[in-house]
């Protein structure tokens, strides 16, 4: 079953700005609305609707899903290993004032880490239900 | 302004509410849930919780469709027609929600400054944020910072559901991949 010509080309071009804007709301998260868990949900919609318009087998071509559980795992370490770090430089668990040298500079800094953390665990595992799903169907 | 919107977006919501009640095809209920989704982003939007409306959107309207989608290819696409009579269910539905109502009779009004929640620990992360994070939006470093244990705690579940969805359905297609390959 082909998708329309129509479908393919518009989500052609969309596939790049929906990547990008999911980067502004993961990177942006501090100064506008979002944060991690927006931007992973809208990286992984970039790739569903890659996955939809062409093949799941291409999708799967560019993040296979061994790689997606690693990165949902990597996420999730990210998250705690900042937490510890903290420890380690003689804070408290989840302290980043003392990431850096300035506390402030240390809390952009954690902030920054655990959102890409949250990102990379809510895309990683959206992207991988719905290749259980899709995957399902074909049997 | 809001007043008039506030009553424009409930209304759709219970028009859409009472729409997904009465349909049986279940791929028309998805595409209504999905709507109704964004009338509740757009009613966030009006109440200025721009992070919950913008979430709502991508997971309500955008991510949570797709997988009813999905079930539906993978399971029936129209509801079965009830055999029992809908008198007790109804009775059990109005009763709560007669209970529910009278519970928010105490409650106070919608964006009371002096509610409970607007004067524990808000005041005083409105107050401290700008010092001690430095992030302009105080939702991130509530979130981030402030609430750090809860959000390690959401993506700890964020990551076992994925988990658990993969034991249920990335599994047994493996293993088959893997057999029918010499």
């Amino acid at each position: 079953m082909k998708t329309p010509l129509v479908l393919r080309v518009i989500a052609k071009l969309f596939f790049p700005l929906i990547l990008v804007f999911a980067l502004y709301i993961q990177f942006h998260g501090e100064y506008g609305p979002g944060g991690g868990f927006q931007a992973g949900v809208i990286f992984a919609t970039g790739f569903i609707l890659y996955a939809m318009a062409f093949d799941l087998d291409q999708a799967q071509r560019v993040i296979p899903p061994s790689l997606l559980k690693i990165l949902m795992s990597l996420g999730v370490l990210l998250y705690a290993g900042v937490g510890f770090e903290g420890i380690v430089l003689g804070g408290k668990f989840l302290e980043y004032r003392v990431l850096a040298d300035d506390p402030v500079q240390g809390q952009h800094l954690g902030i920054m880490l655990i959102e890409l953390g949250v990102g990379l665990t809510v895309a990683a595992v959206i992207i991988a239900i719905y290749y259980g799903f899709v995957g399902r169907q074909r049997q | 302004m809001e007043e008039l919107l506030n009553t424009v977006l409930l209304g759709l919501l219970v028009i859409t509410g009472l729409a997904i009640v009465r349909m049986r095809s279940l791929l028309a209920v998805a595409m209504l849930t999905s709507i109704y989704s964004l009338f509740s982003a757009l009613l966030f939007m009006v109440w200025d919780a721009v992070d919950v409306a913008l979430t709502e959107a991508a997971i309500g309207a955008g991510i949570s469709t797709i997988l009813m989608l999905s079930t539906i290819a993978l399971t029936a696409d129209a509801e079965k027609t009830p055999r029992h009579r809908p008198l007790l269910p109804l009775i059990v539905v109005l009763a709560t929600g007669a209970a529910l109502i009278y519970g928010t009779l105490d409650m106070p009004h919608h964006g009371d400054p002096r509610a409970p929640i607007h004067r524990h620990v808000a005041p005083t992360y409105l107050h401290d944020s700008p010092d001690e994070i430095g992030v302009p939006n105080v939702v991130t470093s509530v979130l981030a910072s402030y609430r750090g244990y809860d959000t390690l705690g959401e993506v700890t579940v964020i990551f076992t559901a994925g988990v658990g969805v993969l034991v249920l359905l990335g599994g047994r297609r493996r293993q088959r991949n893997r057999g029918a390959k010499p």
